[in-house]
Order: structure tokens, then C-alpha cells, then sequence
């Protein structure tokens, strides 16, 4: 069922999963919706699996034509969404009718906004996933970003889903100063202690270059003991990784899977979606803490989406 | 230098490395593989996957499913297992290659640089054993052990902006394939018909680590012969099984 003609694409409009998991083996990044939260909110809001591909729409600009009435839920960024020309409201599942507008023209807060329809949007998988990973030109519509005149489809689905809304106290606020707390290495031996401390210590903010691949970040500089190179290792999400010019880059969905430079440190799972509605310009810190607090922080993340689900559908 | 006890690395909440050495040595890089495999044998509940490159092997969890405390013990045990024996065996797999002409414009530069002629660089980089240590960089590129440093030719100091998928190329003291089409500055001396990496295919990409692979000189009529067979899905792929 075709549903939205695309007017405008924005800068970069691409449909995501949850990733696609199983390949990194072969090179291949896993890609996936950069803020898990609000893509898997925007999912339960309008009765899909969690997991239904949906739209990531970065910064402004995206416009949209109504095909085919329908429900849908924006969540993530705010990015003054509006239907024909009013305020479309977030966090809440709402009716668009054939013809209607859906358009997305300015950044108020956040990076990434999602957009999330009944059904979810209808891709071809591949490899398992309807992520799409530009650079590789795989998954997604034809492994590319949305262009002017795309047609997109979603899933055929029987029962409506009924409105849900969400809890205001579990909107996230997205502010321009965060702390990305963290767990040390795998390589932090490769950094002298006060290295080490300039991390922990210091702000950096994020600089022009981040995308799903990473955020390049700038700050003090991190001392390393004796050079940035290492024999290359795999790369976890959220690793980051301080190469020869020791500033640090995040890094996200779309890595390498693989790579040769020193790794000071991990963002924890809870808060990679902090990262995903960073933009240059936005502060961070780091603060440390440990594998035990992480797990707990997830556990709760975790419990928080399920009493979400409970609440939107009782 | 193989460690006495392998190494424990953070990876943050949802992924650890296991740590087996301080090189990249054909040895301990059989480690990490033997690891992988005996992981997915054992089929450990809460295992995403694993990523395996020179000297260590990442192993992706959910941390809700297992804990890292678990997991490492899992590890430890499997490792103090004799499961080794009973993993599969690593395959040789030859890659035909056309070297020269069109297919290869530096194969006369790499020939010069090392003061050979085409015909001793093609004889000297082709029917070796090569060992896949990891695939990495890019969908499907394999890090290859095993080159003659008589080869060794530094990378362009300006890359090409355009290396055609297949493309057989050396930089440094190391040999590769680009799986795709993609810009890049290694000295190209061959391309072979075969595809590295299909996304459509299962598993998408043609080579994994730990298996082997050889060169086989081609010539330009049989390169278009096998890529015809590629295309219509009838080639069968020369490999076997290494002792």
C-alpha cells in the first residue's frame, strides 16, 4: 500500500531497523535506527512490533504527501512537524488522510527525528534487516537515502490501531549539554593517567563531522603512552576511539566494523541515544562508570519501555 | 608472542574481547577462530555475535540474557575444552586472477619498484597460501598474511578515485581484493571475476577469516569464460579442505 509520496527529502532521510546483527563477521556494519528509544516508542505508539522499519529524518527540511490514510507517530527529534501547514503533535499516534501534508521544516531540539506508520514501512530485507547503510549502498529503498519523488509503502495490516499516547514524563528532553557515561577500554592502557583524566575531566563539544558513522569531537587533546595505533581489533558501539591527532570520536551504527586505532573507552547501551540527538555545537562529558552500573542503568531502560507498552495498550 | 592466559578487554555493556596475543601471527589468529567456532557450536544463549580479527575476537551479548561474568567463565571453559579437534576444518579457496594489461595497470610499476619482471611478480604472488586473518575495512575485504615481501610496493601518493570490484592490489607489505567498486590507493596488478561480496547471497561475502586462499593466473579469455559462469550463477568455486 503506497503511502507517502516524497516532496523534499532533507538532508538525509533513510529507513532503519534495529540493525542488522550476524554480519560483522563479513564487514559489515550493522546500521539501525542511531536513537533505539524513540524509534522503538514511535513503533509502539501506532501498534507495530518494535522493531517495524521506519523513517530517521536528520535535522529539516523532509516533506512528505499523503497517499493513502493512515496512522502515525513522530517521536525523537523536534523538528516543528506540522500536517498541511498546523502543528503535528509528537509522541502520539495521529490520523493522516490522503492528501495531507506531513512536513518537518525546522530544528527546535534533538538531531533525529522518527517517523513511524502503521504497518511500518515495506522494504525489501536484506541480510536480514531493512536498515539501510548508505556507504554500502545496501538495504533500505535501494540502499540510498530518500530522494525527491520516492514512493514509499507500507505493510499491510488488518486491526487499526487504537490512539495511544505517550506519558509526558517519559518524553525525553534533549538539552545542548550531556554526559555520556562510560566504561574504560578496551585499549585505556594504551594512555597515560592524565590522558586519561583530560578525558574523563574535560568537555568536548561535537564538531561538523558527525554522522552515523561517528562524531568527531574536539577538546583537549588525550595523551596516549607511546603512539595511537593498534593492531586492528573490532569496534563496539559507542566506542571511542582516539586516533593519531588524540581527539576523540564516537562511534555509532555505521562504523567499520573493524579498525586500528586506540580505543580509550565505551558509551554505555542507555545512553547511545543521547548521542543520536547531539549535533555540532552540543557539549559532552564523561563521566565513568562500571559494567555492573551499566547493566542495571540498561535493566531499567528496559522495564521502562515495558511499563510504556503496558500503558499504551493496556 | 602468544600470552600464557588470554586477555579479558572491555567492550562496554554488550560486548567483551577475548585477547590472545601481542602480534599478528598466523598461530595466534588460529586462536581466535577456534573461539568463534567453538562459541557458535556451543550455540551460548545471549551471544549476538562475534567478530574475529588478528589477534582477538569480539563477542557481542545481551547483557539481560547473560552476564559478562557468565559469559567470560562460558569462554574460559571452552577454551580449556579439546573442542578444537572437533571444529570444522579451514578451507583453501583459489581466486582466479588475471594479472596485467587492463585488469592491472601497476603490474609493470610493482615489477620495477622490486626490480623483477611482470612475469616473476605474477609467479611470486600467485599459487601461495594466503591466510584470511579477519574481513574488515569494507563488506567483504579480506587482511591477507603470507605475501613475499619481494612484492612490497608503497601505495599511490595520489589514489585512484575508481578501483573496479575484484581488483587485485598491493600496499606495503600487504596484498588485498576490493570486494566493491571503491576509490583507493594500492598498486593494482590483477582483478579477479569472482564476487567477494553480494548482499543478496548467504552468507554475502565469498571469504571468511581463517580460511585460506591462492591466486590462480588466468588468461583474459577465461576471465570473461568464469565471469560468464559468475553471472549465471553456474560457476563452482575450486576449494578445499586444509589438513
Amino acid at each position: 500500500m503506497d503511502i507517502f509520496e516524497v516532496i523534499q527529502p532533507g538532508p538525509l532521510t533513510t529507513v532503519q531497523d534495529l540493525g542488522r546483527f550476524g554480519y560483522q563477521q563479513f564487514g559489515v556494519p550493522t546500521s539501525g535506527a542511531l536513537d533505539n528509544y524513540a524509534f522503538r516508542i514511535g513503533n509502539l505508539l501506532v501498534g507495530n512490533n518494535e522493531g517495524a522499519a521506519s523513517l530517521e529524518i536528520t535535522l529539516f527540511g523532509c516533506q512528505l504527501c499523503t497517499l493513502h490514510d493512515t496512522s502515525m507517530a513522530i517521536t525523537g527529534a523536534d523538528l516543528s512537524a506540522a500536517i498541511s501547514g498546523k502543528p503535528a503533535p509528537a509522541w502520539e499516534s495521529v490520523r493522516l488522510k490522503r492528501g495531507d501534508v506531513l512536513s518537518f521544516p525546522q530544528l527546535n531540539s534533538g538531531c533525529r527525528a522518527y517517523l513511524a506508520v502503521a504497518g511500518g514501512i515495506a522494504v525489501p530485507e536484506v541480510m536480514k534487516s531493512a536498515s539501510t547503510l548508505v556507504r554500502a549502498g545496501i538495504g533500505g529503498l535501494n540502499g540510498r537515502p530518500l530522494r525527491q519523488g520516492d514512493i514509499l509503502s507500507a505493510n499491510e495490516r488488518s486491526a487499526p490501531s487504537a490512539a495511544a499516547r505517550m506519558p509526558a514524563e517519559y518524553v525525553p528532553v534533549y538539552g545542548n549539554q550531556i554526559e555520556l557515561r562510560v566504561i574504560l577500554g578496551p585499549q585505556d592502557d594504551y594512555f597515560t593517567d592524565e590522558g586519561k583524566s583530560t578525558f574523563l575531566n574535560s568537555e568536548y563539544i561535537v564538531s561538523a563531522q558527525a554522522d552515523r558513522m561517528g562524531y568527531r569531537l574536539e577538546g583537549p587533546r588525550i595523551q596516549h603512552l607511546s603512539g595511537a595505533d593498534i593492531i586492528s581489533d573490532g569496534i563496539p558501539l559507542g566506542a571511542i576511539q582516539v586516533p593519531g591527532d588524540r581527539l576523540p570520536i564516537i562511534l555509532l551504527a555505521d562504523r567499520q566494523t573493524t579498525g586500528g586505532y586506540t580505543k580509550i573507552a565505551t558509551v554505555i547501551s542507555v545512553d547511545i541515544p543521547k548521542v543520536a540527538q547531539a549535533k555540532p555545537g552540543d557539549s559532552i562529558r564523561f563521566p565513568q562508570v562500571n559494567e555492573e552500573q551499566a547493566v542495571a542503568l540498561w535493566q531499567e531502560y528496559e522495564q521502562q519501555i515495558e511499563t510504556i507498552k503496558s500503558l499504551l495498550h493496556p | 608472542m602468544i600470552y600464557a592466559e588470554p586477555r579479558f578487554l572491555s567492550g562496554g555493556d554488550r560486548a567483551i574481547f577475548v585477547e590472545f596475543g601481542d602480534s599478528i601471527d598466523p598461530d595466534i589468529n588460529q586462536r581466535v577462530i577456534d573461539l568463534k567456532l567453538a562459541i557458535e557450536k556451543a550455540g551460548v544463549p545471549g551471544v549476538v555475535e562475534s567478530v574475529p580479527s588478528y589477534r582477538s575476537l569480539l563477542v557481542y551479548y545481551q547483557p539481560l540474557q547473560i552476564s559478562a561474568r557468565k559469559l567470560r567463565e562460558v569462554v574460559y571453559r571452552l577454551l580449556q575444552s579439546p573442542i578444537g579437534r572437533e571444529l570444522p576444518k579451514r578451507k583453501l579457496i583459489e581466486i582466479p586472477v588475471t594479472y596485467g594489461g587492463e585488469f592491472g595497470l601497476d603490474l609493470e610499476l610493482v615489477a620495477k619498484h622490486n626490480n623483477l619482471s611482470t612475469a616473476e611478480v605474477v609467479r611470486i604472488h600467485s599459487r601461495v597460501r594466503y591466510l584470511i586473518y579477519m574481513i574488515g575495512f569494507m563488506p567483504g575485504f579480506p587482511y591477507l598474511g603470507g605475501m613475499s615481501p619481494k612484492l612490497a610496493t608503497p601505495r599511490k601518493t595520489t589514489p585512484r578515485l575508481k578501483i573496479p570490484a575484484g581488483s587485485v592490489g598491493i600496499a606495503g607489505n600487504q596484498t588485498g581484493i576490493y570486494p566493491t567498486e571503491s576509490p583507493g590507493g594500492w598498486q593494482i596488478i590483477g582483478r579477479t571475476p569472482l564476487k567477494l561480496f553480494e548482499p543478496a547471497r548467504e552468507p554475502p561475502a565469498l571469504l571468511k577469516a581463517g580460511d585460506y586462499l591462492t591466486f590462480v593466473s588466468v588468461t583474459p579469455e577465461e576471465f570473461a569464460t568464469i565471469q560468464e559462469a559468475v553471472r549465471n550463477g553456474t560457476y563452482r568455486l575450486n576449494e578445499t579442505l586444509v589438513e
